[in-house]
């Protein structure tokens, strides 16, 4: 009887153990899509405050007055490798310039496709519908929608707002390379920027039935000194009847884009 | 990345065109499915719609009047060709708008698409069987009149961005649907299928629509969106989409909020998808009507519409509508 004890809570112990192992070390096997690979279906999305600013940054005020604690921004310890993204003495002025006119120059007030890496991090839920030929990255910001060939990849055709991406599988990690990006987009709403010059490498690997690690590289030469990293999980939105939906921005920014040329009824300009 | 023609849309529209090249798709194959065809099977065994297809075609909604029969015949066919092949020619000629503001030969629904958009059929509306919309009942009536007030509060079409067309503006092309009518141009449609999920994601302005297969009740009556919310479900080879919850901004032929469009994809031939759909919405017709077109197989990829990224049309129409209206009011204050 002892004997049997022992070794149930031997054998659960190793089992927990090995289980701990396998999460600290990412070795988590995620179930198999039809395909067989790594099944990356779902909805998800990040927690954090990277898409105020990727880097490390102290809670600050709102830039817009009149929205007070709401859109005050969360502190966040960053999720860029080594802290600081690396710019270029002039880039770096440039990254200055575009946070102190932020409300003015940044492209996602204006409902602009968000580019990469920015789509994934933003408060909003993201799709991922995968299929042996094509992976699926669906935003719900701006509708902005991501292709992924798995198979037939070519080079980017010609630049565009979210890239032109071509995917592989390294063993449990779908491997996203990205480029032919038209340089308009930034990182998040504290000015950082790119060239589009912009190489972007997404890992992403199952990491728990419900998280994913996500990993990005970034390279843009005349831009940063060196390539660097960010990291965060994505959640698995496990809400009943969860769906990404229509955030169709377009008419939500007409007035701030038009409106100064909106006809006065005397008709003179405004 | 932005191919759209801002002022002569409308235009375009109205414009009836027809291909020129044979027909690649007969009538009879469009209404009856190869019996002997196998639909290929996505790896968990659905029947396989992916790929990049189309639905350009050249006919039109309603039967033309005059028109009595559900078909052309080839020699029929071939003469409406000759007339707009004439028309078609005109669009282009040089030192007209058409001419220096866009090419429609070039890059809208014209002859070197016309094997894929080609059909016999005089009209996609195959019920009513005259091919033509049932009559607008009282309420849709109504319905039109509200519309048409809260327009013209908005004034004229140059007179703000909120006064234009929902495509000008690059809201929405109206033919995204659902149901998915031809745009006009860049009629193309990718679809993937996840587990449980099939995705069609639209050329035009990049809508994507994810449609759950299970496990998705009712939407509430509170909860609408401009492209409704769809839910799918396999009928044998068929896949079947309901789709409710309209905003009701984005109106098909006069409908409303309460519109109910049920839509049926079945692969008939590895390039072929027999489309159908059914626009059911009390609100506006005392009967629903249905619709039949193909959606023909055609090469991908497809590219990023960024629409409102790039929507200098609007901006620039906007602002030379200003401009005149501050000469017309100089030259007014000019001593005659």
């Amino acid at each position: 009887m002892r004997t049997r004890v022992f070794l149930i809570n031997f054998v659960t112990a190793s089992v927990m153990a090995t289980a701990a192992a396998f999460a600290q070390t990412g070795d988590y096997l995620a179930p198999r899509a039809p395909d067989g690979n790594p099944d990356l279906n779902g909805i998800w999305q990040t927690i954090g405050s990277a898409h105020w600013d990727v880097e490390p940054h102290s809670a600050g005020p709102s830039v817009v007055r009149e929205l007070g604690a709401l859109s005050a921004v969360p502190g966040g310890l960053g999720v860029v490798g080594g802290g600081a993204i690396p710019y270029r003495p002039e880039a770096l002025a440039q990254r200055n310039e575009n946070r102190t006119n932020r409300l003015e120059r940044d492209p996602a007030i204006k409902c602009y496709l968000p580019g990469v890496p920015r789509g994934m991090y933003m408060p909003f839920p993201v799709q991922i519908i995968q299929s042996q030929e094509h992976i699926m990255i669906l935003h719900e910001f701006a509708g902005a929608v991501r292709t992924v060939y798995m198979e037939d990849q070519v080079d980017a055709p010609a630049d565009s707002w979210m890239g032109w991406s071509n995917g592989h599988w390294d063993g449990e990690t779908l491997v996203i390379d990205t480029t032919g990006f038209n340089g308009q987009t930034w990182f998040d709403r504290s000015g950082n920027f790119h060239s589009d010059q912009l190489h972007v490498v997404e890992r992403i690997t199952p990491r728990s039935p419900e998280t994913l690690s996500y990993e990005v590289t970034i390279e843009d030469p005349g831009i940063f000194t060196r390539p660097w990293t960010m990291s965060m999980p994505l959640y698995r939105r496990v809400d009943e009847n969860v769906r990404v939906l229509e955030f169709r921005c377009v008419e939500f920014v007409e007035d701030l884009i038009y409106g100064h040329l909106r006809k006065q009824p005397d008709g003179e300009n405004r | 990345m932005r191919l759209r023609p801002c002022i002569c849309f409308c235009w375009f529209a109205c414009v009836v065109l027809v291909g020129l090249a044979s027909p690649s798709w007969s009538a009879g194959q469009e209404t009856s499915s190869n019996q002997s065809y196998r639909v290929p099977r996505t790896p968990d065994g659905q029947p396989d719609l992916q790929g990049f297809w189309s639905n350009q075609t050249f006919t039109p909604l309603e039967r033309p009047e005059g028109v009595t029969s559900a078909f052309y015949t080839e020699e029929e066919l071939a003469a409406r060709e000759g007339r707009v092949a004439v028309r078609e020619s005109a669009q282009t000629e040089p030192g007209t708008i058409p001419d220096v503001h866009y090419d429609f030969t070039q890059f809208g629904l014209d002859r070197s698409q016309a094997a894929r958009a080609q059909n016999l059929r005089t009209a996609l509306i195959v019920d009513p069987p005259d091919g033509r919309l049932p009559p607008v009942n009282a309420s849709g009536r109504r319905q039109a009149e509200i519309r048409e007030a809260e327009q013209a509060l908005l004034g004229g079409r140059w007179d703000s961005a909120e006064a234009n067309q929902l495509d000008d503006r690059c809201i929405m092309m109206r033919g995204v649907g659902p149901p998915m009518l031809n745009s006009g141009y860049n009629a193309n449609y990718h679809i993937v299928q996840g587990p449980g999920q099939v995705m069609i994601l639209s050329e035009m302005i990049h809508d994507a629509r994810v449609i759950p297969l299970e496990g998705h009740s009712n939407p509430p009556d509170s909860f609408n969106q401009w492209i409704g919310l769809s839910r799918g479900r396999w009928d044998g080879e068929t896949l079947v989409v309901e789709t409710t919850n309209f905003n009701g901004k984005n109106p098909l032929q006069g409908s409303g909020q309460r519109m109910r469009v049920t839509e049926r994809f079945t692969r008939v031939a590895d390039d072929v998808i027999r489309y159908q759909f059914t626009v059911d919405d009390p609100g506006t017709w005392d009967q629903p009507w249905s619709a039949e077109m193909p959606m023909q197989k055609t090469r991908g990829p497809l590219f990023e519409f960024a629409c409102h990224e790039g929507n200098y049309g609007l901006y620039n129409t906007l602002v030379g509508a200003r401009l005149e209206e501050q000469q017309a009011a100089e030259a007014s204050l000019q001593p005659k």
